[in-house]
């Protein structure tokens, strides 16, 4: 046993840092930093840069393009990432749709999507939620109909995270309505251009456009565009699912947040002196830095884990990463709120617009009002308790 | 980054499990609890002969070379059976002042007792007014020709009836708090002067409150410097700390097991009471907690080895604190989902939870480690 990094794995960790300092955008770190909206064109010229390097589809099988790194290795590239901070890949492309291509999609597929989605040719989007089907996902309702070579889709997804970006959606389509709601489920990708389709945008408490509204109103998509096979697009659901836990708890992101609470809160006063002498202050933040501590070492282990279960079946313990993690990034927004005190007040009405002058404390309050959010998205906090509970203790 | 166990390590795990099954059930626990001084003989000599009392010390001194993780794993297995014979009192601690301040004299007359299990040991810090705070310390010993005497009180010495040594924190220099001025010194427990009022604890150990009235030891009983041993008492209390952030993560998983059990077990309105959503979850959150104090167990243990006072203390304190939350959580919610069962003497799952909690008021509550840490800033 031994918990410091080996010295290959500290030597990969600066040549990581490297490239970022060498590659990333002051601006889009600095924006990074202080929670400002990153353009579409900023992260895409980011990750393009990263797969250049052969860095974006890095969990990948290096028949794909991915880079064989051990699991350590993938989590100091994450960390790293979260820390410096830069954008991490898009999720939806290569942490979700891209490993479903590659591990149940043809020949044809895997060639034509997974170089598209390594360069962010296509920006994905996820189309799983619905109004009716949030937690009990099964519950999906949105058809595709077979007629000839071809789908049609009517329904509606909804929370579709940057889908006002995407180019393409990868969703869950009720093929089969008289089999059992698990069982009649197919995993269809499509262009989001496609005749029929509406994107709406959602605006949530923090007054940002983040995620949308989907409708799909007599939408024809070729048969081909069928991931795997038919009906199975439940398990294919769950894989991906499973592939994107071990990364979620985001442990990174809030060393990060709690970088730069320990900078501000040096000059920040409150009663008089520096809000890092206010005992209680001082306290909320070494607590949740000993979480945070608890719970990186805690991924460590389920990372070092992985191998024993199996392609594409995640260790259900880590469902407790995602409610840990869900917590830290919580706690740490709203430290941060706490810290700028009355100056939480004013609300920018256009939080997405690249206003340099913008103070970034103008941020902090959406910022806190917009985390509410990881402990809901991606099974919530509840399903994540149903899943130890059965998976894990068995009950 | 490596979280496994070497094969020799895995070895020791497998024979501590094994030799707790065969002598430590729990009616077998409820036997030697009745033994003089609360523990069995047998047992000890037990731990002797699978060289467990020798585990921590180095070859050259007769052990056998054992570093921090070998302790978590006896101490965790130790914490699952619920072991109340004196190794954090003998071996982490009075093994540990002899190992990390002991001059070859002090190890060459009392490590060979400690390992062949004739001898055990008490430490004598707690003071009326001290609480937590190590360097608080009135006990005072007087040069006096050729060696020490020693006037004052100490409270709740564990193994204190029945240890063959006390190991004492005295102030030789200086005032109540003072850093410097504080030393440790090796007290025979027959010593003339010392007077021993013996109790039960509240997890069934065996402590006592100590007085010490003109008590002469010789010079040589001091370990380490005289005037300035505070910093190795600190390291032994590190020691002891990440030995019981080990013992408490075996605790918590036998509880979370116990409670899970029962929970698939116990039926009231005609189904297990495992199968409401409102305690699953509760369990979910016990285990959410267990996790994440068997990651500081281990932080703790690797920390204890380090050398930088400051670095190693703030580790250990974080352990501390995570112990102590997640211990509090698991301990009260296995009673409660144990329900009137887990209030009774006769159930196991109480026990757990009154040692549990007697973990927290030793070495520093989960508050006064937060406040430390609080205080020393990041985390490495």
């Amino acid at each position: 046993m031994d918990l410091v990094f080996t010295e290959k794995e500290q030597a990969f960790r600066h040549q990581v840092r490297q490239f970022l300092r060498d590659n990333v955008s002051p601006q889009v770190q600095r924006k990074m930093i202080e929670g400002r909206h990153v353009s579409k064109e900023e992260m895409v010229t980011w990750w393009r840069i990263l797969n250049k390097k052969g860095w974006n589809v890095s969990p990948w099988p290096k028949e794909y393009g991915g880079t064989g790194w051990s699991s350590v290795q993938h989590y100091i590239f994450r960390e790293e990432l979260q820390m410096y901070p830069a954008p991490t890949p898009l999720a939806f492309g290569v942490g979700m749709v891209g490993p479903v291509i590659y591990t149940f999609g043809n020949e044809a597929q895997k060639q034509y999507y997974l170089p598209r989605i390594a360069n962010v040719d296509d920006w994905w989007c996820q189309g799983f939620s619905e109004p009716g089907a949030g937690s009990d996902l099964a519950s999906l309702t949105t058809k595709a109909e077979r007629r000839g070579d071809k789908w049609i889709i009517n329904g509606q997804k909804t929370w579709t995270t940057l889908a006002q970006h995407a180019d393409m959606i990868f969703c869950l389509c009720r093929t089969d309505s008289s089999a059992k709601k698990q069982m009649g489920i197919s995993f269809i990708v499509f262009c989001l251009d496609s005749k029929g389709v509406t994107v709406r945008p959602i605006q949530t408490i923090d007054g940002g456009h983040e995620v949308n509204e989907v409708f799909f109103d007599d939408v024809e998509v070729s048969y081909e565009n069928l991931i795997g096979e038919e009906n199975k697009g439940w398990d294919y659901a769950k894989f991906l699912l499973g592939n994107e836990r071990t990364g979620i708890a985001r442990v990174g992101v809030s060393k990060e947040r709690i970088r730069r609470i320990r900078e501000l809160a040096a000059t920040f006063e409150s009663g008089g002196r520096p809000m890092i002498e206010d005992p209680m202050f001082r306290e909320k933040l070494a607590i949740s830095e000993i979480e945070l501590k608890a719970l990186e070492l805690t991924q460590l282990r389920i990372v070092a884990d992985e191998g024993k279960y199996g392609k594409g079946k995640s260790n259900p313990a880590s469902s407790m990463l995602k409610i840990k993690g869900s917590q830290s990034q919580q706690t740490a927004t709203e430290l941060l709120m706490e810290m700028i005190g009355p100056f939480a007040a004013p609300y920018n009405e256009h939080p997405d617009s690249p206003d340099e002058a913008m103070d970034w404390i103008v941020q902090m309050a959406p910022s806190y009002f917009n985390n509410r959010k990881v402990s809901i998205y991606g099974g919530s906090d509840e399903i994540q308790r149903n899943i130890i509970a059965k998976a894990v203790l068995g009950l | 980054m490596d979280f496994n166990l070497s094969e020799e390590q895995r070895l020791l795990k497998e024979s501590v499990d094994g030799l707790l099954t065969d002598v430590y059930a729990f009616d077998q626990r409820k036997k030697y609890l009745k033994e003089k001084g609360g523990w069995s003989r047998v047992v000890w000599s037990r731990f002797a002969q699978q060289g467990l009392l020798g585990l921590p010390f180095a070859e050259a001194d007769g052990g056998f070379g054992g570093g921090g993780v070998e302790t978590m794993i006896l101490m965790e297995a130790f914490g699952r059976a619920l072991v109340v014979e004196p190794y954090l009192a003998t071996v982490v601690i009075g093994g540990g002042f002899l190992r990390h301040g002991g001059s070859n004299v002090q190890k060459a007359a009392h490590l060979p007792g400690i390992i062949d299990g004739s001898k055990t040991f008490g430490f004598a810090q707690l003071e009326k007014n001290s609480r937590y705070d190590l360097n608080d310390v009135t006990t005072f010993a007087k040069k006096s020709g050729d060696g020490w005497v020693i006037d004052g009180e100490k409270f709740v010495v564990l193994n204190g009836e029945n240890a063959d040594t006390l190991i004492v924190t005295v102030r030789t220099k200086g005032a109540q708090r003072d850093s410097s001025g504080i030393a440790v010194l090796l007290v025979p427990a027959d010593a003339r002067g010392i007077s021993k009022k013996s109790y039960l604890t509240q997890d069934g150990l065996h402590a006592a409150d100590v007085s010490f009235t003109s008590v002469e030891v010789a010079r040589a009983a001091a370990i380490g410097d005289p005037e300035n041993a505070l910093p190795l008492v600190e390291r032994v209390a590190d020691d002891a700390r990440a030995a019981l952030c080990a013992e408490a993560v075996g605790l918590m998983d036998e509880s979370l097991k116990a409670t899970v059990d029962y929970m698939k077990t116990r039926k009231q309105f005609g189904v297990p009471i495992g199968s409401f959503q409102s305690l699953q979850h509760r369990a979910a959150d016990m285990f959410v907690v267990l996790e994440q104090a068997r990651s500081m167990s281990m932080y703790a243990t690797m920390a204890a080895d380090i050398d930088n006072a400051a670095e190693r203390a703030k580790a250990v304190a974080a352990a501390k604190v995570q112990i102590g939350r997640s211990g509090k959580f698991i301990g009260q919610q296995s009673i409660q989902l144990h329900g009137g069962i887990g209030m009774t003497m006769a159930a196991k799952i109480g026990h757990y939870f009154k040692r549990l909690t007697m973990i927290e008021h030793t070495f520093g509550d989960a508050d006064y480690h937060l406040r430390r840490v609080s205080e020393t800033g990041v985390l490495a």
